[in-house]
């Protein structure tokens, strides 16, 4: 295997001074490679990540007992809001923007990303879109404080003026995703190395190429929702102001119909990710390529379509909830093929548990389970009872944090010895694993039984009856934010050193990353194109 | 004699485990799960529930324990050898075609239910009327003319930092809705201000009451009993302080009930005729400003900067009286500022404007008497 690797990045460097990368910190300002763009989308995530949970920890703080002991509620509601703000536009989104911009030129054979300086720029928006936002914070009037989905008229007539921070922002966010998007596709279509068709890339390539549509699709939807209510606070139109002849519902209309494939949008590449790791651990080809190429198709046709199941309370007509119930318990469809197809591949396979396939696994286990709460909650007339309870908050978290976070993480552990050339500590690997799935269990768990008995979401008191259930459900939360702590201790261990890697990394490996790069890969990849099978 | 004292002791102890034990399993029953309800579409609504819950069950334990038996079993450490196959059409669409079936499964008694719960129209006899409004909410009986504010009770209010031993802490009202038992109600849902959402588990009524809209929703309450829930949507500061209390009672007992309403309301009416010293509107003025506008303005009226103005040395507030009363009687367009009109009574409002101007900091030294709310509606 190692013979089909011509040279070894070090040398490059040697042989190639004009390839390596500028010295300094304006190497990271100007780069338009790829693979650093990658890391400082990485990096920001990371911190937004760590960012976004300290506030998640003020939340579980305050709700650790009945009472008000902490925090008001109005810094609670801007606690909660921008903890959903920052986890979903700063952390999830980004970590995995970044992990294509790393990942797809070297698994399709390209020597780069298609548009690089639009790839820089498109990075570069995203620290000042997130200063401005967290500095609202410190203004008067604090900072969003409608909830992360921001529903008129809340977030209209009755917000404050830093509002007007949190749409600039929004925007900013919007524009780099758009054109983050529009560089995955272009490099997509146009770069793969010869030989490499569209049926043969690995799914980590198709569910991003996928979820690049969703983005260039929705994100402009969010930023005609910004637009609307920043005339509405401004310029005397009445979108949203019943008052003025406008349609509060109308704005959830909007929001969803870019909320929903959102929520795909966060996910997808997550499924490409599981589709990669499960296969190399279990040593044995990923049961049903096709299928699910397909599954990932119709999942992203079918979230355009379903975005009415968030408003089965708002009063729409009820063939309107009949029909966004069936198409929504449909989705379940293409998501349990995934599921049965991963199980599949474990089946007769000659499986090993290091640290990348203990995450795929967490994935595979709790992404279900928060499939299953999806489905009750797709139920409409159920739904009733759920809307707005820590039911919802539990199946989205099962999804968002036991989903998309831990296939992150996942890909984390899995490239990162091909990214560093360093293998990671296996056995502080498995402590993060044990450590937060036990975490995020305690956190999570407990949530459906409070939501099903009765307590609301985004509420800083509770009365007596939740009480338990809540402490348990902090303790878990404490826990699980410390062991991200921890991961950040790992991480910065395995870029200073370890191990040396292999250029194939694990046994089971396949793919052009690890069958024609060295570990780590030279600066500039794939000057030429790599043969394809 | 030991061994009698110790078999004596140790009996008790495990009395008390036993007791201790049942105990937390009825707590344990009605705080895992949800409600059974006492109306029929809540009954409806758990058992779809538990059909759902039951299917992903069975699903999630096929699922979970091929995964489990490969995970044993399909070892390198065991010896396993990794077999090559990756492709069956044939599976793909019999674990295509099966959930699909089991999805219609569900559909249908799903579909059922909701056309049931939709149905709010046919056959109702009473029709309330649920006004939505930071923080609070109003309840207008459309066919008796009888209309009350219910917002959190001072009890919860006082105990917020330590509430231990408060039994419905955050789930009582001064003012609760009183229901008859075994008849249809319909419920029709407004707001004044932002989107809120009227629940009451055991109900099983959850609706969004919206500004510009009116939705509606149903009960046939079968139990007499009290029914607590909560305001469901994010409405702003104090989301988690408007409370629902719904009291079930016989039919005689809501007459009753709403005959008392009704007198009420006509003394308050007739108290409005009257001269108010200062005195006593400054006692009223307190309690009706803790309940409806120290959430914003702040119980000191030191407001909070930026999202709510101070009272205290307020430009509005210190100044002409007719300006002060325009505000408080018709709101201020365009921003959280409600119109109290539709809220308070004439003797609540100058009570309250007089407790502005000469509290809170403030010494203008004036009253508002009821009279001239009265003439400013």
């Amino acid at each position: 295997m190692s013979t089909e690797i011509t040279h070894d990045g070090h040398d490059a460097h040697d042989d190639h001074d004009h390839h390596g990368p500028a010295k300094g910190l304006m190497r990271w300002v100007f780069t338009t490679n790829h693979k650093d763009i990658g890391t400082l989308y990485l990096w920001l995530a990371f911190i937004m990540l760590l960012y976004g949970g300290s506030m998640a920890m003020v939340i579980r703080l305050e709700l650790f007992q009945p009472g008000l002991q902490w925090v008001e509620p109005h810094f609670f509601n801007q606690m909660t809001t921008m903890h959903g703000l920052v986890m979903v536009f700063g952390a999830i989104m980004p970590a995995f923007v970044g992990l294509a911009n790393w990942l797809v030129p070297i698994m399709i054979g390209a020597p780069d990303m298609a548009l690089p300086r639009m790839n820089n720029w498109s990075f570069w928006i995203l620290p000042f879109a997130f200063t401005m936002l967290a500095s609202t914070t410190f203004m008067e009037g604090g900072a969003p404080a409608f909830g992360w989905t921001f529903y008129a008229p809340l977030s209209t007539t009755f917000a404050p003026d830093t509002t007007d921070f949190f749409i600039f922002a929004v925007h900013l966010m919007g524009i780099s995703s758009v054109m983050g998007a529009i560089n995955v596709i272009a490099t997509i279509l146009n770069m793969r190395a010869p030989g490499m068709t569209l049926m043969k890339m690995p799914l980590f390539v198709w569910t991003w190429l996928i979820t690049a549509y969703l983005l260039i699709a929705v994100m402009p939807v969010l930023a005609g929702a910004v637009t609307m209510m920043l005339t509405d606070r401004h310029f005397g139109t009445s979108f949203f102001d019943a008052a003025g002849g406008g349609d509060p519902v109308m704005f959830q209309h909007i929001f969803w119909f870019f909320g929903h494939p959102e929520v795909y949008i966060m996910i997808l590449p997550a499924f490409g990710i599981i589709s990669a790791i499960v296969p190399t651990f279990a040593r044995k080809p990923l049961f049903g390529y096709s299928s699910m190429v397909y599954a990932t198709a119709s999942i992203a046709i079918l979230s355009f379509m379903v975005w009415a199941h968030h408003m089965f309370t708002t009063g729409m007509p009820v063939a309107g909830e009949l029909y966004f119930m069936y198409a929504t318990i449909l989705i379940s469809v293409p998501t349990g093929v995934k599921v049965f197809n991963w199980v599949t591949t474990m089946w007769k396979g000659s499986m090993t548990f290091e640290t990348p396939m203990l995450w795929a696994l967490g994935f595979i286990v709790m992404f279900t389970i928060g499939g299953f709460s999806g489905l009750m909650l797709g139920v409409a007339p159920v739904d009733t009872q759920y809307h707005d309870t820590y039911f919802v908050v539990a199946h989205f978290h099962y999804v968002l944090v036991t989903g998309a976070l831990y296939s992150i993480i996942a890909a984390f552990y899995y490239w990162v010895p091909k990214w560093t050339g360093h293998m990671y500590d296996e056995k502080l690997g498995k402590i993060h694993f044990w450590w937060s799935t036990i975490a995020v269990n305690v956190l999570f768990f407990p949530q459906h039984f409070v939501g099903l008995a009765g307590m609301p979401r985004r509420i800083p008191d509770y009365s007596l009856q939740f009480a338990e259930f809540n402490m348990i459900s902090s303790i878990g939360g404490f826990a699980f934010g410390l062991a991200q702590v921890f991961f950040l201790y790992i991480v910065i261990k395995t870029i200073k050193g370890g191990e040396k890697a292999t250029d194939q990394v694990w046994e089971g490996a396949t793919g052009l990353e690890f069958e024609h790069l060295p570990s780590p890969p030279p600066y500039h990849s794939f000057t030429e194109a790599p043969p394809v099978k | 004699m030991i061994f009698n004292k110790f078999c004596r002791r140790f009996s008790v102890i495990v009395g008390g485990l036993v007791s201790m034990l049942s105990m937390s399993a009825v707590q344990a029953e009605y705080e895992l799960n949800m409600t059974q309800g006492v109306t029929p579409i809540a009954h409806d609504l758990y058992s779809l529930h538990m059909l759902v819950f039951w299917v992903c069950v069975v699903i999630g334990v096929l699922v979970f324990g091929v995964m489990a038996y490969s995970i044993l079993h399909h070892r390198k450490s065991r010896g396993a050898q990794a077999a090559n196959f990756h492709e069956s059409t044939t599976v793909e669409i019999i674990w295509t075609v099966v959930p699909l079936i089991i999805l219609i499964g569900i559909a249908i008694p799903a579909t059922g239910t909701l056309l049931d719960l939709e149905d709010a129209k046919t056959d109702a006899e009473i029709t309330v009327q649920v006004t939505g409004i930071q923080w609070k909410w109003k309840y207008t009986f459309v066919d008796d003319d009888v209309s009350f504010i219910s917002s959190l009770a001072q009890s919860s209010r006082d105990v917020i930092k330590d509430p231990t031993g408060n039994e419905n802490y955050l789930l009582e009202v001064d003012k609760p809705l009183v229901l008859p038992v075994g008849k249809k109600i319909r419920f029709l849902f407004h707001s004044d201000d932002v989107i809120h959402a009227w629940w009451v588990p055991e109900l099983a009524v959850k609706q969004d009451s919206v500004p510009g809209f009116i939705n509606d929703s149903w009960a046939t309450i079968e139990e007499p009993g009290v029914y607590r829930g909560q305001c469901a949507e994010l409405c702003g500061k104090d989301h988690g302080f408007m409370p629902i209390v719904v009291n079930a009672v016989s039919e005689a007992e809501y007459e009753a009930w709403l005959t008392g309403m009704k007198s009420e309301a006509a003394a308050a009416a007739a108290a409005a005729d009257q001269e108010w010293s200062m005195q006593d509107l400054l006692a009223k003025g307190e309690s009706v400003y803790q309940a409806n506008c120290a959430a914003c303005h702040g119980p000191t009226g030191a407001g909070i900067p930026g999202a709510f103005p101070a009272m205290t040395g307020s430009a509005i507030v210190i100044g002409d009286a007719a300006g002060h009363i325009d505000i408080v009687v018709n709101g201020k367009a365009g921003t959280a500022m409600s119109a109290f009109k539709t809220q308070l009574n004439d003797v609540d409002i100058a009570a309250v404007i007089t407790y502005e101007r000469n509290s809170l900091g403030n010494s203008v030294g004036d009253t508002v008497q009821p009279s001239a709310i009265k003439n400013a509606r």
